[in-house]
């Protein structure tokens, strides 16, 4: 999936550009001579696609993703589609934890869909995702971790929100958590 | 013309740093993640915080390091964020320190406006039955420092030699750890991180067979999804749930109905048991979870001095009025199962320290969002200024990683406000000598700290080390190899 969609995409480059870019190895090659270096020998994960400088067809290759923190206050980003929305958090500094940097062994990027008509264009999360979410403080119907939510078209116009650290833990009357 | 502009501006900016904020001097007990989340937290909150991290081992993140299993390193990447809180300018690591003996508690109260304790749990529940000190019994706690490598159980030498069995008390996920690692193909655990005494002991280990017993019913199993798929599908290994014990009762139904937790785990259990083969192949390695059994007591070999059976009663689910949970209740059945090696996996307790106030029941510091309390003459509790706990010493032994997150952040919120209240203003009027203080405490009593440029040695020696056996690392296990390789 991702290898079409990449290729799509340097076709789309190339053809703007009006030169050729080639994908030797898996590596994709831009005018712009931005090597994009494999993460855990992964070519086409997520983390890899960097921003995709291209003046002109920048607009069209990202969406638009609002952050919503446990203050209600809201920042608007865009970013590039293939992106996670945690790499993306982190680009534009949003307070979005990553303690395991997208190796879904954590539930600290847990992020809410506030829309239900966004969470259900998104892919079903998987049984390793699900036992992730188990974890996550604050879950509610429409949650998903962050690492997993990749930007495509149909999610323009996102808002997610960043859950508010809530009392689970409190000592008085606390409900024991697994380890 | 340049000198007299540069010379203005050091006189310009030297006037500017008398505006920045007074330093606030925190000292934080343990390095784990409780410690440098709170850490974190605190230096993002607060430009004008110094933070010093103490810990008394001599490499720093605690049960990151000590405590995930070494086939979980994903679990461990979490110590490049707190590595990166480390490197702050702000912050400082000091390892080889320890509360109590290096330093006092009151000692720290006295150089630091902020005193944050956060070293967690280091002891053990107690069963209190008979047979408990017999050889070959150990606390989960103790067999993960010592697969882990810690130093203060590198030379435990548990016997794997001597037995076909192990027994686990308790199903939550440290217990699931414990019997995977005795369970795992050892190739599998070759390249991993784990101590390389512990790989040796495991390559010789007889013990094929392994029980995790609970006192409650699949239901109430306190392990998660996770870990029980990964265990479920270890290679090779022959999984025992009898279905009798898969029947739920109304209140069984409720307490699923409530937890997804809880729900997601019991379908993995059903699923299990379901697919559970006919005949047994000999010499297949077998994991038995045993459930409505509580530990009565144990018993001694031939010897007298080690564990031979343990003596488990049956028992039946009771609704508890107070809590609405469901508690275990004996029937007075029992029934003995042979083993040589006990493991003990119900539950960490903290360890008091000289100075602090502590819930002896309950192992934790009594403390009111982060602040510690203690209680005066007539029992009214007060608030002990400028003393704070975060971590399990704040919330008891349990949670994940995670938890931690949330609750440095009460903590540090509870810090700022009293900050901003004017309660941590020293009462002489003078600041405190926080870093400085320490660091003249340290010298004065000879102890050779090691900050954290000293564990990044140790740590690039394990590493290389690792390299060459292909493992992530091989650790170095003992206080008299780790000291000396914070040098060169």
């Amino acid at each position: 999936m991702f290898l079409s969609r990449l290729s799509r995409l340097g076709l789309r480059i190339a053809k703007d550009s009006g030169q050729f870019s080639t994908i030797k190895r898996g590596y994709f090659s831009r005018h712009f001579s931005h090597n994009l270096h494999p993460v855990n020998n992964c070519f086409f994960c997520t983390t890899t696609i960097d921003n995709i400088h291209e003046e002109g067809s920048e607009q069209k290759e990202t969406i638009s993703v609002t952050f919503v923190d446990k203050d209600g206050e809201e920042k608007l980003i865009k970013v590039p589609i293939g992106m996670s929305m945690l790499e993306a958090a982190h680009q534009n500094d949003i307070d979005l934890e990553g303690a395991c940097e997208g190796s879904l062994a954590c539930s600290t990027c847990h992020v809410i869909i506030m829309d239900v008509d966004y969470y259900k264009k998104l892919e079903e999360p998987t049984d390793e995702e699900n036992d992730m979410l188990d974890l996550a403080f604050g879950l509610t119907e429409t949650s998903r971790l962050g690492c997993q939510v990749i930007a495509k078209p149909e999610l323009d116009g996102m808002r997610l929100a960043l859950p508010a650290a809530t009392r689970n833990f409190a000592v008085d009357g606390y409900k024991p958590k697994p380890h | 013309m340049g000198q007299f502009l540069l010379h203005g501006w050091k006189l310009i900016s030297r006037g500017f740093s008398s505006l920045t904020p007074h330093p606030l001097r925190v000292c934080i007990v343990g390095s784990g993640p409780a410690g440098f989340y709170t850490a974190e937290k605190m230096l993002k909150a607060h430009e004008g915080a110094e933070v010093d991290i103490l810990d008394r081992l001599p490499t720093p993140f605690g049960l990151v390091r000590s405590g995930v299993a070494p086939d979980h390193p994903e679990t461990k990447i979490v110590v490049n964020q707190f590595s990166r809180v480390a490197a702050n300018e702000r912050c400082s690591f000091f390892g080889n320190v320890k509360l109590g003996t290096t330093v006092s508690l009151s000692d720290l109260r006295e150089m630091y406006d902020v005193t944050v304790l956060a070293y967690g749990a280091e002891s053990d529940r107690y069963l209190g039955v008979p047979g408990e000190d017999l050889g070959g019994i150990y606390s989960a706690r103790e067999f993960v420092w010592w697969y882990n490598g810690h130093p203060d159980c590198s030379n435990m030498a548990p016997d794997l030699k001597s037995t076909d069995t192990a027994v686990v008390l308790g199903q939550g996920n440290v217990a699931l750890d414990v019997a995977r690692i005795l369970l795992r193909p050892i190739n599998e655990l070759e390249t991993t991180d784990i101590a390389e005494h512990a790989l040796t002991s495991l390559r010789e280990s007889t013990i094929r067979k392994v029980y995790l017993v609970g006192r409650r019913g699949p239901v109430q199993a306190a392990c998660t999804a996770k870990e029980l798929r990964e265990i479920l599908g270890v290679k090779d290994l022959h999984i025992h749930i009898q279905k009798a014990d898969l029947a739920t009762s109304p209140a069984d139904e409720e307490e699923l109905k409530k937890s997804r937790i809880q729900r997601r785990v019991y379908e993995l259990l059903s699923k299990a048991a379901t697919s559970h083969q006919q005949h047994d192949i000999v010499g297949q390695r077998e994991l038995h979870f045993m459930f409505f059994r509580k530990p009565d007591r144990f018993l001694p070999s031939e010897s007298g001095d080690t564990v031979s059976r343990v003596r488990l009663e049956k028992t039946c689910l009771k609704e508890n009025g107070a809590s609405g949970k469901q508690v275990a209740v004996g029937t007075g059945q029992f029934e003995d199962l042979k083993c040589g090696l006990v493991l003990k996996s119900i539950g960490y307790k903290s360890v008091p320290v000289d100075g602090l106030p502590f819930d002896e029941y309950r192992g934790v510091v009594p403390n009111m969002k982060g602040r510690v309390l203690s209680w005066d003459q007539a029992g009214h509790a007060i608030v002990e200024q400028g003393l704070y706990v975060a971590g399990w010493l704040k919330r008891g032994p349990t949670g994940i990683i995670a938890t931690n997150l949330y609750c440095a952040e009460e903590t540090v919120a509870s810090i700022l406000e009293d900050f901003k209240n004017g309660l941590l203003t020293p009462a002489s009027g003078s600041p405190k000598p926080g870093r400085r203080g320490l660091l003249q405490a340290l010298e004065h009593k000879n102890v050779r700290f090691v900050p954290f440029s000293g564990w990044e040695k140790i740590d690039s020696k394990e590493r290389m080390e690792g390299k060459l056996r292909n493992k992530p690392r091989k650790k170095i296990t003992t206080w008299e190899e780790l000291l000396p390789a914070v040098d060169g």
